[in-house]
């Protein structure tokens, strides 16, 4: 089902300028609304962070891991927290409290909002994938239709998991690419970027969206704290679709939109995959899309 | 009844194909990084000489367990001693360390990396700095350090903050001079913090005393070993039965004395009360 989506995605995405239709209808800042609102999210996380080491404002301190804002109130990220206590730690309360604040906000908001309104990774996929596009690189490249399957991600959580417990260390830590960057932007840049090059070119010329929707286990870990999460986006006005195709090719996980579009059931994307951001809405010429929550009842 | 059997096999082979796909990628996407990734995190629990943790670590492998690297000790440290490792510092990635040669540790008093920690990595249980065991120092180079040249430096002993009981200045002979005396630092793993000072402050290019995390710089007895005296000590007394005291086979009268004398022979005895000679010259026979 998957393959069959993407190769009319992709046909689609060869024809013509995506979201023009859009574009035209509702005017090109309305049809970037969901896009302008998350970049301005995750620049403005970023910016919070350092404003403490730049100009000495510190709103909030330490990074993403585990931070404290106004010196009071502890957050942590539930991940990484949890990756500790399966290597046989029990944090310290400040550290718990962090992780739950954290971890009620995403549990409310849905899991994978991290994924498209904070992790600042997605900036870098989200252009590996325009790229692609602008590049017409499906067409172009022989190697670059590697497919990795959507569950590896799931398969790399248990991993990071179990490593935990067997080594007695935070052995993710040591690679993850989301925490790494988000550290070195606030604590001084290493060579950590090789790793960001990697995952564009990787996501550019190789596989589309491989990092963020096929391989990060973090992205898959907030995808089950999502699983049942108030907001959502619903295909509410799935009428007035007119099978323009253009949600499927810019949406970084596409598999979630056909139960809702297409099917006879609720509108709503229940899939734990949905990352909330919005661009099917910004795209979407018709209003099929709307951000929703999941107590709706709506009836087609 | 053909096309059904067909169908079946259709079935069975396309779940087949599902089965060894779904185990191929289990094997790649997982097994394969876990591996890997496994040995290399057995590769960053060492840590480099160089590379001090900040107080509150005793032990480097449960402060791996319980770090999860977001530099809020590196924040509150007010001396900038602390930093966050990167790529290829050889420090499991992200972790604080310190660098004693550049930036030693101060002490601080209220410990603040302790109270900025949210995790417990930096164990909050230590409260008083001089209880800190965060290295040890040592005075790794006798050939280059210039007290044992003769030379008087004591730059190591003035700088430490635990002035006498981590660092003490014992006198020795000085055998080239014949007439004077070397000062020489020694330190004392009872009361070193690992802070870092007397490394810093070496007069030398390369510092010939240096803190070592504690595994490098401590050597261990085996556990079985029992110091004799200390026993005793700790008993009162001897713990093994006393020696029975020697028979001698001497002739009669005769004794031996164990602590200095020797063999004792009994007092020469006549039957007269005086010597014969004294009692011929009395001319009374």
């Amino acid at each position: 089902m998957v393959t069959e989506i993407n190769r009319a995605a992709h046909t689609v995405l060869n024809q013509n300028k995506m979201g023009q239709d859009a574009i035209d209808k509702k005017g090109w800042l309305l049809a970037h609304k969901w896009l302008l609102l998350r970049r301005l999210s995750q620049l403005s996380i970023i910016f919070l962070f350092l404003a403490g080491p730049v100009f000495g404002v510190w709103l909030i301190k330490g990074n993403m891991a585990s931070s404290l804002i106004l010196d009071s109130v502890p957050l942590s990220d539930p991940f990484v927290v949890l990756q500790s206590v399966f290597a046989g730690n029990y944090p310290e309360l400040t550290a718990l409290t962090g992780a739950l604040i954290v971890g009620l906000f995403y549990f409310i908001v849905g899991g994978r909002v991290y994924c498209s309104w904070v992790c600042p990774i997605n900036i870098v996929t989200d252009t590996a994938d325009w790229l692609r596009r602008f590049l017409k690189i499906n067409k172009s490249l022989s190697f670059s239709s590697i497919n990795f399957s959507r569950e590896s991600r799931y398969a790399l959580l248990a991993v990071s998991f179990l490593l935990a417990s067997v080594t007695g260390m935070l052995v993710w830590e040591l690679v993850n690419p989301v925490t790494m960057i988000q550290r070195e932007i606030v604590f001084g840049m290493g060579v950590s970027w090789v790793f960001i090059v990697t995952i564009f070119i990787l996501d550019t010329f190789i596989s589309r969206r491989a990092w963020c929707g096929h391989l990060c286990p973090m992205g898959a870990f907030y995808s089950v704290l999502g699983k049942f999460s108030l907001i959502k986006v619903s295909a509410k006005n799935r009428t007035n679709c007119n099978d323009c195709m253009e949600c499927y090719a810019l949406c970084p996980e596409p598999q979630v939109i056909k139960p809702a579009l297409k099917g006879d059931d609720s509108p709503l994307i229940r899939s734990e995959n949905c990352t909330n951001c919005g661009r099917c809405i910004d795209v979407c010429a018709k209003d099929v899309f709307i951000i929703n929550h999941r107590f709706i009842n709506f009836k087609p | 009844m053909n096309q059904a059997t067909d169908k079946t096999s259709q079935s069975r082979r396309r779940f087949l194909d599902n089965i060894s796909r779904a185990a191929g990628g289990a094997v790649l996407s997982g097994v394969v990084p876990g591996v890997m990734l496994g040995l290399y995190s057995q590769q960053s629990k060492s840590l480099p000489a160089g590379a001090i943790r900040p107080p509150g670590v005793t032990n480097e492998t449960d402060f791996l367990s319980a770090c999860v690297r977001c530099g809020l000790c590196v924040r509150d440290c007010p001396y900038d001693t602390l930093k966050l490792s990167q790529l290829g510092d050889s420090v499991a990635l992200g972790t604080p360390y310190f660098n004693a040669r550049n930036i030693p540790c101060e002490m601080c008093e209220d410990i603040p990396c302790i109270k900025a920690c949210p995790t417990g990595a930096l164990d909050p249980q230590l409260t008083v700095i001089d209880d800190a065991r965060m290295g040890l120092a040592v005075l790794i180079d006798q050939e280059a350090c210039i007290a044992f040249q003769g030379l008087r430096c004591e730059v190591c002993y003035n700088a430490c903050p635990v002035r006498d009981k981590a660092i003490s200045i014992e006198y020795s002979h000085n055998k080239r001079t014949t007439k004077h005396a070397l000062f020489i630092p020694v330190v004392h793993s009872s009361d070193c913090t690992g802070c870092g000072k007397c490394e810093h402050v070496c007069i030398l290019d390369e510092a010939a005393i240096k803190v070592l995390p504690m595994n490098l710089a401590k050597g261990e007895l085996g556990k079985h070993y029992r110091l004799g005296w200390k026993e005793k000590q700790k008993a009162g007394e001897s713990l093994v039965t006393p020696d029975i005291e020697h028979q001698y086979n001497l002739p009669q009268g005769t004794r031996y004395d164990y602590e200095g004398e020797g063999l004792i022979q009994p007092k020469k005895t006549t039957p007269f009360e005086k010597d014969a000679l004294d009692r011929l010259n009395e001319g009374k026979l």
